[in-house]
C-alpha cells in the first residue's frame, strides 16, 4: 500500500518536474484547428534516414513525422511514462507469465505507396531490429536480449515471445527510432532506408535539400483519424545556436525541439512576452564523472569516494540551472521515475550527504588514507559549453574545496571519445548518459562491466553490479526491481564510486504560442510524430 | 599566350596532387573516426557491431595504402565518390553548394568593388585630407573587424531596431530556395544573401580600399603622370586613363585572391546566416570525420584557387600590355 502510494507520488513528482509555463495569455478557446506549415529548427543533419541503424536525434526531429510506431509514448502525457498505441489497436496485457505480448494492428493502414501495413510488415521491422542478418547495423539491439521470437500468426496480429518477464521491454518497444518499414522493400534491399524515406506516418515525403531542409506534407490517408492537423512541417538546419534562437524571436522558426539554455529562454521571453510559451522537463541525461581505473590512483575506491564527497550537488544544481542546462539531483535512475531514489534515499549515499561540510572532510579523510591528500589530475572534457564546459569547470572548484588541483583537458567531440574509447589516455572524464524512453532498467547499462555495457568507458568490471542489473532485468515485480535498484546505486556510486552522477539535465523549450498539442518529454528523442501538433490562427 | 595557358594548366596537376595527398593524411592524423563519432557521440547505448559494420561499409577498416590509392584512383577519373556521412555523391552535395557559395562571392566582390575603387581613389588624391581619415578609418574598421562578428552585429541590429519601430522583430530568411522563378523566391533570396555579401564585402572592400589608395598614391607620383599634367591634361583625364588603370594591378590580385577565399572560406559567416554554401560544408565534413567530402572540398577550393589566378594573370596583360608571358 505504501509503496503503491510512493509510485503515484512519483508519478505526480514526474508531470510536476515537466512544467509548462506560457507567457502567452489566453489558449485557444477552441479545439485544434487545421492547417499551417509548422517550421522549426533543427541544430545537425541526420547521417542517413534509418533510424534502426542511427542514434542521433538530428534524424528523429525531421525523420519521425514520416512514420509509425507499433507503440509509443503518450503524446498527451508524455513525462509520465505511459505508453499507447500507435499501429496496434490495444496494449496488450502479457500472457505466459509474462513472456508473451499479442499485438492487434489497425486496420487499413497505408504506407506512403499505397501498400498496406500488415503485421508481416511490423515484424519484418522487428526482425531487422532484434535480430539483423549480417552486415545489417542495428544499434539498439541489445535493448531486446529478452526477446526470444516475433511473429505474425496472421496479418493483423503480431505475436513477441520472450525469454524470460521483463520490465524493460515495452520501454524498449516503444523506442521512437523503431520505424515501421515495410517488408516488400526489406526483402528486396536491408539497406534501401537509409538513403529513402517511406512511411505510414502522419506526413508524407515531399523534399529534401542536402544541408538545407526537409520537408513533409499532410497525410491525407492517416489512419489516426482527423490527423494530423498541419498541412505540412518544414524541418531547416541551422548550426549555430545563436541563430536558432534568432530564428525564433524573427518568427522565420516557431520552435527548437532540443532544448535552450536558460539564458536564451530569458531573452526570447523578454523579447517576445506573451508571443512565446516556455516547456520545462526534467531530461533524461545525466552528465557523469568517470574515473579511468586502468590509471592509479583512480583504481583505489577511496580515491573515488573523495572525488565524489567533495561535490556540492544540491548546492550546484541551484546555481547551474540558472545558467547551463542542468538541474535535477539525481541517482542512477531518471529523477521522479518510480524506480529513482526519493530525496531521503539519495541523502544516505556519498556525495549527496545534505551537510556538505561533513562530506568533504570524509573526502579529505579518505584522500589522506589513500596518500593522495596533494593529488593532481587532468579533467577530460567535451568542447561543447551546455553542459559540459560549465559543469567541468564548476567541478574543478568543487575538488578545489578538498585540496585537489585539476586541469582541464577540452577536446572537440571526435577526439574526446578517441580519448575515452580506445586511447584511455585520461585521468578522470566527464561523460554522459542520454537515453531516449525512460526506462531505467536498460539506462543503468552505462554503470556495469564494461565488457558488458558497450558505453562505459571507465576500464572497470563489477560482477556484483552485473548480476544486480541481470536480476532487475528479469524480474517482473516493480518492488523487487526498485529494491535491487537501491543496492545496485549504492554500490555503484557509494561504495565502490566506479562512476558517479553530477546532475541531470534540464530541458528548456521556448517555442512561438501559436504552437499548439505539442507537449515537452524527459527526452529530445520522443513525441516527435506532430501527429498531434497544431497552429492556432489566432495567435500568429 | 596559348602556350602559356597550357603551361599554367599544365602546373595545375602537381598542385592538385600535393593538395590531394596532404589533406588525404591530415585527415587521418585527427584522432577518432566517423563511426564512433556517429553512434557513441549522442551518449546513448549502441551496439558494437553496429559500429565494425558502419566502418566496413565505408572502408575505413582497410589499410591506409589501400584507402589512399582508392583516393587517387577515384581522382584521377573525377570520380569523387560518395560521402561518409549521407552516403550520398559528392559531386551532388557540392554542386549544390557551390552556386550558393558563387553568389555570395559574386555579391561581396561587386559590393566591394564598388565601394573600394572610388574610395581608395579619393582617398589618395585627397591624400591627409579630413575624407582621406574618414576612408583610411573606414578601411581599418573593415580590416578589424571579422565578417562573422560584423553579421552577428547585422542580425541583431535588425532584430532590435525592427522590434522597436514596429514592435514585431523581424530577421532575414534563413532559408535558400534553389528555384528562382517566382518573385517570392526572388525576393527570399535577395533578402537572405543581401546581409552576408554586406558583412562580407566590407572587409573585402576596406583590403580593396587600402590597396587602390596606396597603388594610386604610388602612380599618382611617377614620372609620366608629372608629364601629363605639365601637358596640361585635364585632372579627371590623368586619374583615369593615367593613373587608375595603372594603379589597378595589384588591386586585381586582391580582389581574385579574396573572390577565391569567399568560395571556401566562409566558413563562420556561413552558419552566422545559415548559408547552406561550401565553408559550412567544410566545417561539417570536418566536424564530422567525412574524410571523402573533405578531400574533395579541398580540391574544389584549390582548384577556385588556381583558376583565379589564371584569370588574374590573364588580366594583368589587358590591364599592362607591357607584360607578356613566355
Amino acid at each position: 500500500m505504501q509503496f503503491a502510494r510512493m509510485i503515484r507520488s512519483a508519478l505526480v513528482l514526474a508531470a510536476a518536474a515537466a512544467v509548462t509555463f506560457a507567457y502567452a495569455g489566453p489558449s485557444a478557446a477552441a479545439g485544434p484547428t487545421k492547417g499551417g506549415v509548422l517550421k522549426y529548427v533543427v541544430p545537425a543533419e541526420p547521417p542517413s534516414f534509418d533510424g534502426h541503424r542511427e542514434t542521433t536525434f538530428a534524424l528523429i526531429h525531421p525523420i519521425a513525422p514520416f512514420y509509425s510506431l507499433l507503440i509509443r509514448v503518450d503524446p498527451s502525457v508524455p513525462y509520465n511514462g505511459t505508453f499507447v498505441c500507435d499501429l496496434c489497436t490495444e496494449m496488450p496485457k502479457p500472457t505466459d507469465g509474462g513472456k508473451t505480448y499479442t499485438f492487434k494492428i489497425h486496420d487499413g493502414v497505408k504506407f506512403s505507396d499505397g501498400s498496406t501495413l500488415t503485421a508481416q510488415d511490423v515484424v519484418a521491422t522487428y526482425k531487422k531490429i532484434i535480430f539483423p542478418p549480417e552486415g545489417v547495423a542495428s544499434a539498439r539491439k541489445a535493448f531486446y536480449v529478452m526477446v526470444d521470437s516475433v511473429s505474425a500468426p496472421d496479418d493483423h496480429t503480431v505475436v513477441f515471445k520472450l525469454k524470460y518477464p521483463s520490465g524493460a521491454f515495452i520501454p524498449a518497444l516503444a523506442n521512437p527510432y523503431n520505424f515501421i518499414y515495410s517488408k516488400a522493400i526489406l526483402d528486396k534491399d536491408m539497406h534501401w532506408y537509409e538513403k529513402n524515406v517511406m512511411g505510414s506516418g502522419p506526413f508524407l515525403w515531399d523534399g529534401r535539400e542536402a544541408g538545407a531542409f526537409i520537408k513533409g506534407k499532410r497525410n491525407p490517408n492517416y489512419y489516426h483519424k482527423g490527423m494530423p492537423y498541419l498541412d505540412g512541417f518544414q524541418a531547416i538546419f541551422a548550426k549555430k545556436q545563436s541563430l536558432r534562437v534568432q530564428a525564433i524571436q524573427g518568427d522565420r522558426a516557431a520552435i527548437e525541439f532540443r532544448g535552450f539554455p536558460p539564458k536564451s529562454r530569458d531573452d526570447l521571453v523578454k523579447a517576445l512576452g506573451k508571443k512565446i510559451t516556455v516547456q520545462e522537463s526534467n531530461w533524461n541525461c545525466s552528465l557523469i564523472i568517470t574515473p579511468n581505473h586502468q590509471k592509479k590512483p583512480f583504481d583505489d575506491a577511496r580515491v573515488r569516494r573523495a572525488l565524489t564527497l567533495a561535490v556540492d550537488r544540491w548546492g550546484g544544481s541551484k546555481y547551474l540551472s540558472s545558467i547551463a542546462i542542468v538541474k535535477a539531483v539525481g541517482g542512477v535512475a531518471f529523477p521522479g521515475h518510480p524506480l529513482a531514489a526519493t530525496k531521503e534515499e539519495l541523502q544516505k549515499i556519498a556525495g549527496y550527504w545534505p551537510d556538505i561540510n561533513k562530506s568533504r572532510a570524509e573526502a579529505k579523510k579518505l584522500l589522506k588514507e589513500a596518500g593522495q591528500e596533494h593529488l593532481k589530475f587532468t579533467l577530460n572534457n567535451r568542447g561543447v559549453d551546455q553542459p559540459y564546459k560549465i559543469v567541468g569547470t564548476w567541478l574543478i572548484d568543487q575538488w578545489k574545496q578538498v585540496g585537489l588541483q585539476v586541469d582541464q583537458r577540452v577536446q572537440p567531440t571526435g577526439p574526446f571519445y578517441a580519448t575515452l574509447r580506445k586511447k584511455k589516455d585520461y585521468d578522470v572524464s566527464l561523460d554522459f548518459n542520454c537515453q531516449a524512453v525512460v526506462n531505467p532498467l536498460l539506462d543503468v547499462s552505462k554503470f556495469i562491466s564494461d565488457d558488458i555495457s558497450g558505453n562505459q568507458y571507465g576500464g572497470y568490471k563489477d560482477r556484483e553490479l552485473d548480476k544486480m542489473f541481470t536480476a532487475m532485468n528479469q524480474s517482473g515485480d516493480v518492488k523487487e526491481q526498485r529494491a535491487i535498484m537501491r543496492k545496485f546505486e549504492k554500490r555503484a556510486l557509494d561504495e565502490q564510486a566506479n562512476a558517479f552522477v553530477t546532475l541531470w539535465w534540464y530541458r528548456i523549450i521556448p517555442h512561438r504560442s501559436y504552437v499548439k498539442g505539442w507537449h515537452i518529454t524527459p527526452s529530445h528523442y520522443l513525441n516527435q510524430q506532430l501527429d498531434t501538433v497544431w497552429i492556432d490562427q489566432t495567435q500568429m | 599566350m596559348s602556350q602559356y595557358i597550357v603551361k599554367r594548366l599544365l602546373l595545375t596537376i602537381p598542385t592538385l596532387f600535393g593538395a590531394a595527398i596532404l589533406v588525404f593524411f591530415l585527415m587521418r592524423l585527427i584522432p577518432g573516426d566517423i563511426c564512433e563519432l556517429r553512434l557513441a557521440g549522442t551518449g546513448g547505448y549502441f551496439d558494437e557491431t553496429a559500429l565494425k559494420i558502419c566502418q566496413h561499409e565505408i572502408g575505413i577498416d582497410q589499410p591506409i595504402i589501400t584507402q589512399l590509392g582508392q583516393y587517387l584512383s577515384g581522382l584521377a577519373t573525377f570520380n569523387f565518390g560518395n560521402s561518409m556521412w549521407t552516403g550520398r555523391p559528392i559531386v551532388q552535395e557540392i554542386s549544390l553548394r557551390f552556386e550558393l557559395s558563387l553568389m555570395i562571392a559574386i555579391l561581396a566582390t561587386v559590393t566591394a568593388t564598388i565601394f573600394a575603387i572610388p574610395l581608395g581613389t579619393i582617398a589618395a588624391i585627397k591624400q591627409d585630407t579630413w575624407i582621406d581619415y574618414v576612408v583610411r578609418s573606414f578601411s581599418i574598421a573593415g580590416i578589424a573587424i571579422p565578417s562573422f562578428w560584423f553579421g552577428i552585429l547585422i542580425i541583431f541590429g535588425i532584430l532590435f531596431s525592427t522590434q522597436w519601430w514596429t514592435g514585431i522583430p523581424w530577421m532575414p530568411p534563413i532559408q535558400y530556395r534553389s528555384s528562382w522563378m517566382s518573385w517570392d523566391n526572388i525576393s527570399n533570396n535577395l533578402a537572405l544573401l543581401i546581409w552576408p555579401a554586406v558583412a562580407t564585402g566590407y572587409r573585402y572592400s576596406a583590403v580593396a580600399t587600402r590597396m587602390t589608395r596606396s597603388a594610386m598614391l604610388e602612380v599618382l607620383r611617377e614620372d609620366y603622370i608629372r608629364t601629363a599634367r605639365a601637358k596640361g591634361l585635364v585632372e579627371q583625364l590623368i586619374i583615369r586613363r593615367h593613373s587608375l588603370k595603372n594603379a589597378m594591378l595589384p588591386v586585381v590580385t586582391v580582389i581574385g585572391l579574396e573572390f577565391a577565399f569567399l568560395m571556401g572560406g566562409l566558413v563562420v559567416t556561413e552558419q552566422v546566416f545559415n548559408l547552406n554554401g561550401l565553408g559550412k560544408l567544410f566545417v561539417e565534413s570536418v566536424t564530422n570525420y567525412d574524410y571523402t567530402m573533405t578531400q574533395a572540398l579541398v580540391m574544389v577550393v584549390v582548384a577556385v584557387f588556381v583558376f583565379t589566378n589564371f584569370v588574374i594573370d590573364v588580366f594583368y596583360a589587358w590591364l599592362d600590355p607591357r607584360i607578356r608571358y613566355k
